[in-house]
C-alpha cells in the first residue's frame, strides 16, 4: 500500500514561505507529478515527503500513518535524485545492494533483488563496473535500481531526467512509464517539464510561488486551465494570451481589441456578460489557430502579418503579428506562408480560454 | 606546450625550466656532494690546489658511518618517525570528526566554532612554546616523545580540521541523504560513504601533517633534551655544531638522510595528494 495524504503543508526558510498550504491526497499506485517553473516549491514539498526537511506546520501521512517525526529510512521510501547521487567508490552491484545491506538482509536475499532489478532495467552486464565507467543513461538506471530493489511503498523522483540529454530524456520517459506499469508502486515525480508532467503523470500538480495552482489529470489541466499561469504553462508552444475588451454587439457578445474582434461562442457567453466594458485575457493554443477557409465564420476569424515562419516538418509554427499583440500558429506542414504574408487566421470557438485580467482566474 | 618556432620553446620553457630545475635541486645535490666528500677537501680554503666546489674524485662513506656509529641518528630517525605517525593519526582522526561536523551539521556556533579553530592555527609557535613549556614541565612530559605527540596537534588539528572541511564540502550533500533513506544511520553514512569519498583528501591532510610534525624544530628543541630523545631536525643541529665547529660531513649526511622519508610519502601518494588539494571527485 503506498497511500500518501498531505494535509496543510507549509514550508518556511526563515521568513521564506516557500510552501503554503499544500493538500493533496495521493492514491495507492498512483503516479503523481508536481510541476511548476524554478523556486516554486515542488522540490521541497518532495524533500519534506522524504524526510530531508522539516515540516514547518502540517502533517503528511504514509497509509494513515503520520510520519512527520519519521526519520527518512524509516518510511519506506526510496528516492532517486537529479544527479544520481551513486557512490562513486562502490561498484553498480554494492551501490544497488547498499540499502538491503544497511537493513541487515541476508546476501542471497540481497543477490535475487539486485539481479531481478538489473534485468528489469538492462544493467545486468554492469554490475561490477564503478559508477564512473558508466554513460549518463547507465546511471540513470542504476539510480533507478537502486531505488527498486528496496520494494518501497512510494517512489520519489527528483527531476531524475534533467541531466540526460534530450533524446534519451524521450527514451527514459517512456520507460519510467513502462516501469510503472510493471510495478504498480505509488510515485511522487518532481519536474521543470511540462512535457514530462503531462507524458508520465497520472494527475498532475501545478505549483508556482509554494502554492498549487491546479491538481488534474493532464487532459483536464490542458482543456480546462483554472487559470492564466496553469494555460500558459501546460502546452508547447505556449498558449497565446490577448488583452481585449468585451463589448455587446447585437445581443452577441464581442471581444475585440486592435488586431481582432472576435464572437465569444454561445458557450462562454453568459460566463462573460457580467465582464461587458472590462478587459479580460483570451487565450487560444497555437494549435487551434488555423487559416480561414470558406468555412470558418467571418465572426471567428482575423487578420496576421506573418513575422517568423518555423519549419517543423510536421506542423508549421508561425509567429504572426494580430494588431498590436503576437502570437503563434501551429498550421498543417502544406500551409504555404512567407515573411510579410497577411494570413487570415480561424480559431476553433470550442478552444476559447477566457481569464479575468486581474485576478488571472478562468472565468 | 609553447608552439611555434623551435627557438621559442628553447628560449620560453626549456631553458627556464633548466634553471629552476637546477635552482631547486641544487641544495640537495650539495647536500650529497658535501656528505661523501673526504674531510680534507670540506675543511681547505676556496684558493687551495684542486679545488673543485662541485665534485669530489675521492668519496668516502666516513661521513655516513660516523653519523650511524658516533652518533645517535638511528634513535634520531625512529623517534621522530614514531612522534610524526602518532600525532598524524591523531591529528587525522580529530580533523576528519571535526571537519564533517563543522560541514555538515547544523549546530548553534557552529561558524564561530570553525572560525575560533582556525583562529588558534594563526598563533605562532614561537610563542606558543613558552606557556607550552610550563604545561610540559608541570605534567613532567619533559624529554619524553609526549611532549610532542601532545603539542604538535595543537598546530596539526585546526590545519586538518579546516582542510577536511573544505573537502567535505565538495563532497555532494545528496550522496549522504540517499545513503540515509537507504537505511543508514549518520555513523554508517560516514563510514560508508564519506570517509572513504573524503580517502584523497584525508590522505593530503595525513601527508602534510607528516611533513610538518617531521620537520617541527622549536617544541623538539625545548621540550627535548637527552640525545637518545632528540629528533633528527634538533639532533642533527644540536650534535654535530659543536660551539663553531660545524662538522658538515655528517650534518649535510644526516640532512639528507632525514629528508628521505618525507620524499618517499610524498611520491607514493602524490596522486592523491593533488587530488585532495583541487577536490575532484565527482559522484
Amino acid at each position: 500500500m503506498g497511500q500518501v495524504v498531505l494535509k496543510a503543508i507549509n514550508k518556511f526558510y526563515d521568513s521564506v514561505h516557500a510552501v503554503k498550504d499544500v493538500n493533496l491526497q495521493i492514491r495507492d499506485k498512483e503516479f503523481v507529478v508536481f510541476v511548476g517553473p524554478s523556486g516554486c516549491g515542488k522540490t521541497t514539498t518532495l524533500r519534506m515527503i522524504a524526510g530531508l526537511e522539516a515540516i514547518s506546520s502540517g502533517d503528511i501521512s504514509i497509509d494513515g500513518q503520520v510520519v512527520n517525526e519519521l526519520a527518512p529510512m524509516d518510511r519506506d521510501i526510496a528516492m532517486v535524485f537529479q544527479n544520481y547521487a551513486l557512490y562513486p567508490h562502490m561498484s553498480v552491484y554494492d551501490n544497488m545492494a547498499f540499502g538491503l545491506k544497511m537493513r541487515k538482509f541476508d546476501r542471497h536475499e540481497i543477490g535475487k533483488r539486485v539481479k531481478e532489478a538489473a534485468e528489469i532495467l538492462g544493467i545486468g552486464e554492469y554490475l561490477k563496473r564503478k559508477p564512473r565507467q558508466l554513460s549518463g543513461g547507465q546511471r540513470q538506471r542504476v539510480a533507478l535500481g537502486r531505488a527498486i530493489v528496496r520494494h518501497p511503498r512510494v517512489f520519489l523522483f527528483d527531476e531524475p531526467l534533467s541531466n540526460l540529454d534530450a533524446k534519451l530524456r524521450v527514451q527514459m520517459r517512456v520507460e519510467l512509464k513502462k516501469l510503472h506499469l510493471r510495478l504498480g508502486t505509488t510515485a511522487v515525480y518532481v519536474t521543470h517539464d511540462q512535457v514530462e508532467a503531462m507524458t508520465l503523470g497520472d494527475r498532475v500538480v501545478v505549483m508556482k510561488d509554494g502554492l498549487v495552482q491546479q491538481v488534474g489529470d493532464p487532459l483536464e489541466l490542458y482543456n480546462q486551465p483554472a487559470n492564466k499561469f496553469v494555460a500558459g504553462f501546460i502546452g508547447s508552444p505556449a498558449m497565446n494570451f490577448a488583452t481585449v475588451t468585451m463589448a455587446d454587439g447585437e445581443g452577441r457578445l464581442i471581444a475585440k481589441n486592435s488586431g481582432m474582434e472576435i464572437e465569444v461562442p454561445s458557450t462562454h457567453a453568459e460566463r462573460l456578460r457580467p465582464h461587458v466594458g472590462q478587459q479580460v485575457t483570451v487565450g487560444i493554443r497555437p494549435e487551434d489557430l488555423h487559416l480561414a477557409g470558406d468555412a470558418d465564420p467571418a465572426g471567428l476569424t482575423f487578420n496576421s502579418k506573418v513575422e517568423v515562419v518555423e519549419q517543423l516538418g510536421s506542423e508549421i509554427l508561425l509567429d504572426v503579428r494580430v494588431g498590436e499583440e503576437t502570437m503563434v500558429a501551429a498550421v498543417d506542414p502544406t500551409t504555404r506562408a512567407k515573411v510579410q504574408d497577411t494570413l487570415r487566421l480561424a480559431v476553433n470557438p470550442a478552444r476559447l480560454h477566457f481569464f479575468d485580467a486581474r485576478t488571472e482566474r478562468a472565468i | 606546450m609553447i608552439e611555434g618556432a623551435i627557438w621559442r620553446r628553447w628560449v620560453f620553457f626549456y631553458i627556464p625550466m633548466a634553471f629552476f630545475l637546477l635552482f631547486l635541486l641544487f641544495p640537495f645535490y650539495w647536500m650529497m656532494i658535501t656528505s661523501v666528500r673526504p674531510d680534507g677537501e670540506l675543511y681547505r680554503p676556496w684558493n687551495s690546489m684542486n679545488y673543485n666546489p662541485f665534485w669530489t674524485w675521492k668519496p668516502t662513506w666516513d661521513h655516513v658511518r660516523y653519523l650511524f656509529e658516533e652518533t645517535l641518528f638511528a634513535s634520531w630517525l625512529w623517534n621522530t618517525m614514531f612522534i610524526a605517525l602518532v600525532s598524524t593519526v591523531i591529528s587525522l582522526v580529530c580533523g576528519v570528526f571535526a571537519g564533517y561536523a563543522l560541514s555538515r551539521l547544523n549546530f548553534p556556533f557552529a561558524g564561530s566554532l570553525g572560525t575560533g579553530i582556525f583562529i588558534t592555527y594563526l598563533v605562532p609557535q614561537t610563542l606558543l612554546f613558552i606557556p607550552l613549556a610550563e604545561i610540559i614541565r608541570n605534567y613532567r612530559l619533559g624529554d619524553t616523545p609526549w611532549s610532542l605527540i601532545l603539542t604538535y596537534p595543537t598546530f596539526l588539528i585546526p590545519f586538518c580540521t579546516w582542510l577536511m572541511m573544505g573537502y567535505f564540502k565538495a563532497v555532494p550533500k545528496e550522496l549522504e541523504e540517499c545513503a540515509r533513506i537507504d537505511g543508514a544511520s549518520r555513523w554508517q553514512a560516514m563510514i560508508y560513504i564519506i570517509i572513504p569519498v573524503a580517502i584523497p583528501g584525508i590522505l593530503s591532510a595525513g601527508i602534510f601533517a607528516f611533513t610538518l610534525s617531521w620537520n617541527e624544530f622549536i617544541y623538539a628543541l625545548v621540550f627535548l633534551s637527552s640525545p637518545e630523545q632528540k629528533t633528527v631536525p634538533v639532533g642533527v643541529t644540536s650534535e654535530l655544531i659543536r660551539g663553531d665547529v660545524f662538522y658538515w660531513g655528517p650534518l649535510m649526511a644526516g640532512a639528507l638522510l632525514g629528508s628521505i622519508p618525507v620524499a618517499i610519502a610524498y611520491s607514493f601518494f602524490v596522486e592523491h595528494y593533488v587530488a585532495g588539494l583541487t577536490g575532484s571527485v565527482k559522484g
